[in-house]
């Protein structure tokens, strides 16, 4: 492995793991909690029995 | 329209991400970006690839995720609904058929391609099937009569066992979509996509310890190894390659489902409260991270260590996938756990981009013609079980799968994205657009993208297009500067016609005019709900 593949192999790596590492921090910890609206059993999709007609 | 007719919504801001990263990381991480990169050379590869991850990917994600939320608020879902919301013209709503059957007929060979990855998982580990010696050419024969690759309706005749796993991979995507939105795409999606990652770190973590496991090669060892995937070229030289720039915006595009119908589907269900341009930025870098991190350590280097460069020269994806990497999980200390785990792997990242694929179809189903959810999956079941049915009849070489894959996988994706950035940009206007984008972001776009997101994405995107027809259509050789049709054109009005690309095409043809019959019905559907509400509000 060369100087230049280590160079190319840690800005690719570093990049994607920094900008997904931060962006999933931004999603987990940041001022909107991740789980703001409702649990999953709250939710009536109401299509799944019934007519979905207007 | 009101927000009253929205129906499904999003469980959570992170249900959503974990959902449209499930559906853009898929085999393609894994299998078709690490020989990408080692074929074109990485470093000049990783330029051109990051260059279309900002100009490409990222821009027109956030273009759709903006467009599927902005007529999503308007009350529709699909994308022939969306487009006829975004566009006040009758022939506006037409537009979205691209979005409705490219994820659909998609579905029909890519449940197929999942069955395989199923059935690898399954044999490594409850069968020995897969310990064929270390010979590629054995494990080249198992996969072309695994798959019926020797003639056409083989598996159907024979009852090959790959059937069985279509059979169970096909009811089992039903089954989770039936359940809706939160309960069955998002609540899978929560726990496949992080035991993905984990399986995958792993596997990483297996082949970063190989070392040279065979004394007698020395120079097969890991450092190797990563040297072939990442060692540069003459970056310059290669930068000239235009084949290299198609085939990395070409590789971001694809695998970011930028232009699938699917992002802008799964943004219709978000309200201006949600937060579309972290949530676009995190589930594109989670498949960055899939792709890069974990795609690009692994396949290549692992299969570098045992078998050198030369089992490496000249394999494709499906190459890669299912007789290389089979062959290295062989030769690999207990490989029959790691090579189960990886195709496992492959199994969940396959599953939660084909679940994606059928959300699209039902949307409108629903809106377009009324039908409930269960009368929804019902007919979109038995549409793409025959359309199913003709790839895996069709088997020899693989020639349906190939065809649908190239028509609709590629050419229809790609006018798809034009559509979407092109609207985003000078129909809607950059400005209105960025204003879209940011309702309820707690980050911000920077500043420059304004001009990269209506400038540049469309004219790089346009030139791209214009360069995959040149070589993939008209065949292009930069070389001697002559064209010699690709086999995909030869195959339908060349000297010798093959029936097999022939038909279909007559088939993704059929399926355009029947979703196109039908969303004329559904504007008939929609006017009339228009004029009612209308009426309603004068009264």
């Amino acid at each position: 492995m060369t100087t230049g593949g280590w160079i190319t192999m840690i800005l690719s790596v570093g990049f994607v793991v920094s900008i997904f590492g931060w962006s999933l921090g931004k999603v987990l910890f940041g001022k909107e909690p991740s789980e703001k609206l409702h649990s999953l059993d709250s939710i009536d999709t109401g299509d799944v029995n019934g007519d979905n007609g207007d | 329209m009101t927000n009253a007719l929205v129906k499904e919504a999003w469980g959570s801001r992170l249900g959503v991400i974990l959902a449209v990263a499930g559906s853009a990381v898929g085999l393609g991480n894994f299998l078709r970006f690490p020989g990408l990169a080692a074929r074109y050379g990485s470093g000049a590869f990783m330029i051109a690839y990051f260059i279309s991850l900002l100009v490409l990917g990222i821009s027109i994600c956030w273009a759709e995720w903006t467009l599927g939320r902005y007529a999503g608020q308007k009350g529709y879902h699909s994308s022939p609904g969306i487009f006829h919301a975004l566009i006040r013209h009758p022939a506006g709503k037409f537009i979205g058929v691209l979005g409705v059957i490219i994820p659909v007929v998609i579905y029909m060979y890519y449940v197929y391609i999942e069955a395989w990855v199923a059935g690898y998982a399954y044999y490594f580990l409850f069968t020995d099937k897969l310990s064929l010696g270390s010979d590629v050419a054995a494990y080249k024969e198992f996969w072309l009569h695994y798959i019926g690759a020797h003639q056409n309706g083989f598996l159907l005749a024979d009852g090959g066992q790959v059937i069985w796993f279509l059979l169970g991979v096909f009811i089992l995507n039903y089954v989770i979509i039936y359940r809706g939105l939160a309960r069955g795409i998002e609540f899978f999606c929560r726990w496949a996509m992080p035991a993905l990652i984990l399986l995958a770190l792993v596997v990483l973590v297996r082949v970063l310890t190989l070392g040279t496991p065979d004394p007698a090669l020395p120079d097969q060892n890991l450092l190797n190894g990563l040297g072939f995937m990442w060692n540069p070229g003459n970056v310059g030289e290669q930068l000239r390659n235009p084949e290299l720039w198609l085939a990395a915006a070409g590789q971001i595009f694809f695998s970011l489902s930028v232009g699938f119908g699917v992002i802008i589907t799964y943004a219709s269900y978000l309200t201006d409260r949600d937060d579309i341009v972290l949530s676009g930025l995190t589930a594109s870098s989670a498949n960055e991270f899939c792709e890069v991190a974990l795609g690009g350590m692994i396949t290549v280097p692992a299969a570098f260590v045992f078998l050198g460069a030369a089992g490496l020269a000249g394999q494709g994806t499906f190459g890669l996938g299912f007789q290389v990497l089979p062959l290295v999980f062989s030769k690999m200390p207990v490989g029959w756990l790691f090579g189960g785990m990886f195709f496992f792997l492959l199994f969940l990242a396959a599953i939660t981009s084909s679940l994606s694929m059928l959300q699209p179809g039902i949307a409108f189903m629903e809106e377009g013609l009324g039908l409930n959810r269960k009368q929804a999956v019902a007919l979109l079941g038995l549409l793409t079980s025959i359309g199913c049915l003709f790839v895996v009849y069709f088997s020899k070489d693989i020639k349906a799968l190939d065809t649908l894959d190239f028509w609709v996988g590629t050419v229809c994706i790609f006018l798809m994205a034009t559509a979407i950035i092109l609207y985003f940009g000078w129909v809607m206007g950059i400005e209105r657009g960025w204003q879209e984008a940011h309702k309820g972001a707690e980050i911000r776009i920077p500043g420059f993208f304004r001009i990269v997101m209506r400038y540049l994405s469309p004219l790089y995107l346009i030139t791209i297009f214009a360069l995959f027809v040149l070589f993939n259509v008209f065949g292009w050789n930069p070389g001697t500067g002559q064209f010699k049709p690709s086999s995909y054109v030869s195959d339908l009005v060349g000297a010798h016609p093959n029936d097999v690309a022939r038909l279909s095409v007559g088939f993704i043809l059929v399926i355009i005019t029947f979703f196109l019959v039908l969303i004329a019905q559904a504007g008939k559907r929609w006017n009339r709900r228009a004029a009612a509400q209308a009426a309603g509000g004068k009264s």
